[in-house]
């Protein structure tokens, strides 16, 4: 579904991906960990298509297309969705509205009708239930004045609305608490299809409980340093990065 | 010889005396401005003796003024001697069908959604029985009458009902109130007039639209509202659908006089030509607009969606004199390429407990300029007056300007007023997150664009807020770099 190769990606004169291979397959879930400023937002802005940072190097395959050579609302409307590490507000506009223009575009570009009102709430009652979401946020604006919980689950919820093909998120797993985490994995376990797949990054290990992954891997310095199966975070749970670092600087 | 013809006769050989050289019989007066054009338009119109000398002495006002130069915008001189006065409403030449209709035009239509009977409406083309404007119009108007509601237009409630408009005339905008106003009150062509007796609620939504004879009101517009004690109406002005007009100034006076616990709602959406995209062309729109809350608990409401217009110069005001008595202004300007306004309100507080609020959101793109002038006046018998102002500005691209003038002037301590202002920009982040939603940047400029005029638009009825929205993502069109 996903073939990374060998991506370079920077700022200027900064380089922030030094060379980072991943393959991810329809129904596999893998997870990216790895200390603050190792690279992971960045790789997640590159796949979504931001253009503050230059690809240099590399290609990166989707669905059989080139996904660098497609603008960021097409790699949308192919199916990749980010859930933000930091959700956008935008003033005076409703989840709900936000939802139906997103959607209505994805159709849009699919060739399929716009959905009409009543098939609309239909969905959005069915995937409230789903990632168990209270309503009365999503007439609110977009992420203003959430608290850092329903940012968090409300790209959940767009997730769900939206149904992608490959979810990247982007440590949705930080500001819950402890029953919202559990609720979140669950919408994300749920929407899990052998079609579809998922990217989390994660610094927690708790998180993996509820979320398997098929695949660990550590990003260090812009770079995939050590891939393994779920017994690699906790591996690193309990030792920290620390000798993942050495084990580099041995190297 | 019928009578009209008679006072046609008498009007004309007594002006023979003082010189009178224009043609009668003509459809349109000469160029230029005169006594002797103002008393030309007077009898076109078949007007009675005291409206003439209104219309005189506003004139004799109006030479002793200069154009106000106050306004943050910038035009060429206009030559006032250059332009026609009066021309009798002419039957345009009808197109047959759609076909014939400038395809540009067609193109916007679409995409505002006007469906296909208005756009024949909008462009003249002859509509078919069944759907007809003139039959939906005459059995509102009976609707209406039944009520006791009089909506017609200025020249018929003239001579339908003279009492009125003698009594309130000129009683909320005096025609020496500014060079504008004094330029209308002279040589106004047409307009509307609204009576709402007491007790009354107006059960729909007053429409130019629905007003027969409503097209050619011509460049200086008349409308006067009146609404008696305990009564409701909300009046809509304009539409959605672009307006041109070969006249390029355009100086209208709109009076509202709301009695005891009357409620007034005005709103406007103004989408006049802005001119082409390098400034050339476009309507000079030099309104002045006033409320009288007179009685006690009365309100005013003014809401309005600019969006058209090369030059505006517009400052929809509210006198609040009753007291409790309450005023509202609700404002979306938008200004593109080279347009140009300075909008805002007055607030004027004059009796006990009155209250105002302001929302102005302002919207520059391209090179345009945009101002918000308010002016908040607390006078002193004013006791616990409260106002509260909010006043946004929303900047795209670094080449057009926002500013904002606000006045506040409190003679009473009890009062309370409150003024906040912002300046923003749309974020690369905000664009980012939409485009990732799968919102290309067009559409997310304007989903962005109507979330922050949301507050404005949600004060708009129904329907005319769906229309404003898709209008305001017209205008936005193309300002994506
Ligand atoms: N637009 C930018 N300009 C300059 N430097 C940037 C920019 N974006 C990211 N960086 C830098 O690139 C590095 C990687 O950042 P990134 O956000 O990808 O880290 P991360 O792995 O997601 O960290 P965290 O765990 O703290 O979220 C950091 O040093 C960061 O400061
Ligand atoms: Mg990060």
């Amino acid at each position: 579904m996903l073939k990374i190769k060998n991506i370079h990606a920077g700022v200027e004169n900064k380089s922030i991906l030094n060379g980072i291979n991943l393959e991810v397959k329809p129904g596999e879930v893998h997870a990216i960990m790895g200390p603050n400023g190792s690279g992971k937002s960045t790789l997640a802005s590159v796949l979504a298509g931001r253009e503050d940072f230059e690809v240099t190097e590399g290609s990166v395959e989707f669905l059989g297309k080139d996904l660098l050579a497609m603008k960021p609302e097409d790699r949308a409307r192919e199916g990749i969705f980010l859930a933000f590490q930091y959700p956008i507000e935008i003033p005076g506009v409703s989840t709900v509205n936000f939802m139906k223009t997103a959607l209505n575009k994805i159709r849009e570009y699919r060739g399929q009708d716009a959905l009409d009102a009543v098939s609309f709430l239909t969905l959005m009652k069915e995937k409230i239930k789903l990632v168990e979401i209270d309503q009365s946020l999503l007439s609110r604006s977009l992420n203003e004045d959430f608290s850092g919980g329903e940012k968090k689950r409300n790209e959940i919820f767009q997730m769900a609305m939206l149904e992608p093909k490959l979810a990247i998120l982007d440590e949705t797993d930080s500001g819950l608490d402890i029953d919202a985490l559990r609720i979140v994995a669950n919408g994300v376990n749920k929407l899990r299809t052998k079609d579809n797949a998922t990217i989390v990054v994660t610094h927690y290990q708790r998180l993996l409980d509820y979320i398997v992954p098929d695949y660990v891997h550590v990003l260090y310095q812009g770079k995939i340093v050590k891939s393994g199966t779920k017994e690699l975070a906790m591996e690193l749970e309990e030792k920290g990065y620390d000798w993942i670092k050495s084990e580099m600087e041995v190297a | 010889m019928s009578k009209d013809n008679q006072v046609l006769e008498e009007f004309s050989s007594k002006e023979y005396e003082h010189g009178w050289s224009i043609d009668l019989e003509s459809d349109s007066a000469p160029k230029g401005l005169s006594e002797e054009i103002v008393r030309f338009i007077s009898l076109k119109k078949n007007e009675p003796e005291w409206l003439l000398e209104w219309r005189l002495k506003a004139f004799r006002h109006w030479l002793t003024m200069k154009e106000p130069k106050w306004p943050n915008v910038k035009y060429p001189p206009i030559d006032y001697q250059d332009i026609i006065y009066y021309s009798a409403p002419k039957q345009k030449v009808q197109p047959k069908n759609l076909s014939e209709v400038d395809p540009e035009l067609i193109e916007t239509f679409k995409k505002l959604g006007i469906s296909l009977t208005e756009q024949k409406r909008l462009t003249g083309v002859a509509v078919d029985a069944v759907i007809d404007s003139i039959s939906v119009a005459t059995t509102f108007k009976e609707k209406l009458g039944e009520l006791g509601i009089i909506f017609c237009s200025f020249s018929e409630a003239v001579r339908e009902h003279p009492d009125l408009v003698k009594k309130y005339l000129g009683t909320v905008v005096p025609s020496n109130d500014n060079y504008y106003a004094a330029l209308n009150s002279a040589v106004f062509s047409d307009g509307s007039f609204c009576y709402i007796p007491k007790g009354v609620r107006c059960p729909m939504e007053l429409s130019t639209y629905f007003r027969i004879n409503a097209a050619n009101t011509g460049q200086f517009e008349r409308t006067l509202i009146i609404a008696e004690e305990g009564s409701y109406v909300s009046y809509l002005e304009g539409c959605t659908a672009p307006m041109r007009d070969e006249n390029q100034l355009h100086a209208a006076v709109v009076e509202l006089y709301a009695m005891k616990s009357a409620e007034i709602k005005y709103s406007t959406v103004q989408n006049w030509y802005p001119g082409d995209k390098d400034g050339k062309g476009g309507i000079y729109n030099f309104v002045t607009k006033r409320g009288i809350c007179a009685g006690d608990y009365s309100k005013i409401s003014w809401t309005q969606v600019e969006t058209g217009a090369a030059i505006t110069w517009k400052y929809p005001s509210c006198i609040l004199k009753g007291d409790y008595s309450n005023g509202e202004f609700y404002s979306v300007a938008v200004t593109n390429n080279y347009q140009q306004a300075d909008t805002g309100t007055k607030m004027i507080h004059i009796g006990k407990h009155t209250r105002s609020r302001i929302v102005s959101k302002g919207i520059s793109i391209g090179k345009s300029q945009n101002s918000y002038r308010g002016q908040v006046h607390i006078l002193k018998r004013a006791e616990n007056a409260r106002n509260f102002s909010q006043c946004d500005s929303l900047l795209m691209g670094d080449q057009c300007g926002a500013h904002t003038f606000p006045y506040i002037d409190v003679e009473n301590k009890s009062a309370h007023v409150e003024h906040e202002a912002t300046t923003s920009k749309i974020g690369e982040d905000q664009i980012f997150y939409c485009l990732q939603r799968g919102i290309d940047e067009e559409a997310a400029i304007a989903l962005i664009v109507n979330g922050y005029a949301k507050e404005v638009l949600k004060q708009l009825p129904m329907e005319f807020a769906v229309e404003a929205q898709k209008l305001l993502a017209l205008t936005l069109e193309g300002s994506v770099g």
